[in-house]
């Protein structure tokens, strides 16, 4: 395992160093100390590595993340795992505001709360809470699947597209075009295996699922002749 | 009143500048349809432009280039202040961001071709990068927009500067729309939407708000592409003096500004004609901004938003650009519009020059379409020829008059070169009152 020193070394040095990896794969294991609440810490990683950041983070820890597992070991600031494409992020603490917005693949796990707009625009990746989750999570969800253990914030949802969402607490409330869905046997066997993913104990029944009504697909569907 | 029985003469029927023909026309189409109309292109109604400028040429106190003989130089360089690798055009016109989607793969190949040939930048768009366009572009501009749509990391990498779309001159403030009839198998995979629904792009990007978040997001973009990419922020023109500071701060390479003249895919008709502000008031008041962070030339400022002709490149350099982009021009250049398919154009109630329902996927000339059976009415190699002479010809025109003004290079030419043939033009663009040395708002008159 290497550790690297951010406060020492700086944030430069540390993104070049890991982006080198995907030559250099016998260093699969990372140790970073002393980040305190750095900005864009382990940003663009494109290597099967595994980085353990031992403290909390600032803006956009592991954006646009390809492969890597990066494990967050305190809380992340806003735009966590923004843009992931594939890999895994898992933060011990709470996350900040659009924690994992836009992302495209991989998996994000947040151990303790997430901030408002949690998911903002996701377009396949995986979340997982833990805790609960802030207001207008997952506007204008594409695609993926967002799992919520405790409670969501108002407008959940507002203007989703495909993305299924399942809250095993109370919904503040849900936003525009946002409904209840049936919980049908294929999405139980899918909250299984994110529940298993994501380290939740969480049964998968005592969830409920929402999804898009599916109204504001068509702009002028009111107002067709 | 008429008065027929007495033989007097008629009051004639009076149309109404208020109440005209096509206002009314759209009451009538508004309380049939309930719904606001939506199209592609710019402003269609007159404003300030750059024809209200004219350059006063040389005389005897100033004295010209010979026309064919002497050195003119048009280079530029963009995204000096930071970057690794500045990106280095021969010709200051670049071709603005235009999606996929909007346009056909073939038209983001036309226009990589075109700009390649004559030595300047093409810009994605919505929608995310082809590899029509990378293929054919030597120089391409990968935008950032609030939708992200087809955004990833590998593109970031392999593009050649990215651009940060905060707005457009457009629609300052507003997002986009794409009609389920363009959404195509191809168009929604990059999207990763339903294929046939209308999509929307946000307004606003999902992960920051504000100039002190986008400071830092501009560091991620950094971070993740080794500080090589030229940073670009594009903004319509709305507040220019503060847009342009506050992209400075947050740390601009390059601020590309769009007036409301400029193109869009599609919005709302009434976002493109009564929202920011035209090219022509803008741009003093970014190189004011500039020069008041001892900036100007070290960012660059791009400008766009009705460009069509060397002497638009020329005043818009002269006022203080670094170098212009061009979006409806170069569909023009192309064929967008092109009077041969009026008979089509008369089909979908409308004719060459007005037709502006891009986003309906019909469009005869096979630009702004996904439909496969019109896009191959569109050759991409013969489109780039065109689009590429297109480019010549501007730059020769701009040439042409900046060596009239004693220039040897385009970045050379300065406000002292012109005179404002109208009031209005004399005080957005701080210029002169032909006639006169006195413009409103003059520093140290009166009124
Ligand atoms: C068909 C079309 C599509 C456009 N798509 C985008 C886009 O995806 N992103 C963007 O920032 N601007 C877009 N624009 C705006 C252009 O980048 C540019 O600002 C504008 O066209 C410049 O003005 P002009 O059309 O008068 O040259 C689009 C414009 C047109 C005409």
């Amino acid at each position: 395992m290497q550790t690297f020193d951010l406060e020492a070394q700086g944030l430069r040095a540390l993104n070049s160093t890991l982006h080198a990896q995907a030559d250099n794969s016998n260093q699969t294991h990372w140790e970073i100390v002393n980040p305190k609440g750095s900005h864009a810490i382990a940003v663009g990683l494109d290597a099967p590595i595994e980085v353990n950041i031992k403290g909390s983070t600032g803006y956009y820890c592991a954006g646009m993340n390809k492969q890597a597992t990066v494990h967050v070991h305190g809380s992340v600031g806003p735009g966590t795992a923004e843009n992931m494409m594939s890999g895994m992020v898992v933060v011990e603490g709470d996350a900040s505001q659009y924690a994992g917005a836009t992302g495209h693949g991989g998996t994000l796990v947040i151990k303790g709360n997430a901030s408002s707009r949690c998911g903002i625009s996701m377009k396949g990746i995986d979340i997982i809470v833990h805790g609960n989750i802030g207001h207008m999570s997952a506007f204008m969800a594409q695609s993926g699947n967002m799992v919520v253990c405790g409670d969501a914030g108002e407008a959940l949802g507002d203007s989703l597209y495909e993305a299924r969402l399942f809250v095993r607490g109370s919904v503040k409330s849900l936003g525009a075009d946002c409904i209840e869905k049936e919980m049908r046997p294929e999405h139980i066997t899918i909250l299984e295996e994110l529940l298993e993913r994501g380290g939740c104990d969480a049964k998968a029944s005592e969830f409920k699922r929402y999804g898009s009504a599916r109204k504001l697909y068509n702009f002028n569907i009111d107002n067709a002749y | 009143m008429k008065d027929e029985q007495n033989g007097a003469p008629r009051t004639l029927p009076i149309q109404s500048a208020t109440f005209s023909n096509p206002v009314n026309a759209e009451i009538r189409r508004a309380s049939a349809t309930g719904i606001y109309d939506i199209r592609g292109g710019g402003a269609k109604r007159k404003l300030p432009h750059f024809d209200d400028l004219l350059f006063l040429g040389a005389s005897i106190s100033r004295y010209p280039l010979e026309g064919y003989r002497e050195r003119c130089d048009t280079n530029v360089t963009l995204g000096t202040r930071f970057a690794k690798n500045p990106i280095q055009l021969d010709i200051p016109v670049t071709i603005a961001g235009m999606s996929f989607g909007a346009l056909s793969g073939s038209a983001k190949e036309a226009l990589g071709r075109g700009a390649t040939m004559a030595g300047t930048s093409t810009t994605t768009g919505d929608g995310g990068m082809t590899e029509e366009e990378r293929g054919h572009s030597n120089k391409l501009v990968y935008q950032y927009l609030p939708s992200r749509y087809g955004m990833n990391p590998d593109d970031l990498r392999r593009c050649d500067a990215i651009e940060i779309v905060v707005g457009q001159g457009a629609k300052p403030g507003g997002g986009g729309m794409l009609l389920g009839q363009k959404i195509s198998d191809r168009v929604a995979e990059m999207r990763n939407l339903p294929k046939g629904i209308d999509q929307r792009s946000a307004c606003r990007h999902p992960d920051w708000t504000g100039p002190d978040d986008l400071e830092i997001k501009i560091l991620e973009l950094r971070e993740i592409t080794n500080w090589e990419k030229p940073i670009y922020i594009k903004v319509g023109g709305a507040r220019p003096y503060f847009d342009t500071t506050l992209a400075v701060k947050a740390g601009a390479d390059v601020v590309v500004l769009d007036g409301m003249q400029g193109g869009t895919a599609a919005t709302q008709d009434v976002f493109i004609e009564h929202v920011g502000q035209p090219i022509l008031a803008c741009i003093r008041e970014a190189v004011r901004a500039l020069q008041d962070l001892d900036m100007h030339r070290e960012v660059q400022l791009v400008v766009s938003g009705g460009i069509r002709t060397g002497a638009d490149v020329a005043k818009a350099m002269a006022l203080g650009a670094d170098a212009v982009a061009i979006g409806t021009a170069a569909l023009i250049a192309l064929g967008d519009n092109d009077p041969k398919w009026e008979a089509e154009y008369n089909a979908l109630g409308t004719t060459a020059g007005a037709y502006d329902d891009w986003h309906e996927g019909q469009d005869p000339a096979g630009i702004t379409t996904q439909d496969p059976e019109l896009m191959k009415r569109f050759d991409p190699i013969e489109g780039g020829r065109r689009l590429n002479n297109y480019l010549k010809v501007m730059t020769l025109e701009a040439q042409t008059i900046a060596r009239a003004c004693g220039k040897n290079h385009l970045h050379n030419l300065e406000p002292e070169d012109l005179c404002a043939l109208t009031l209005e033009a004399a005080a957005m663009a701080k210029i002169p009152l032909a006639g006169t040395d006195w413009y409103p708002g003059k520093p140290g008159t009166s009124y």
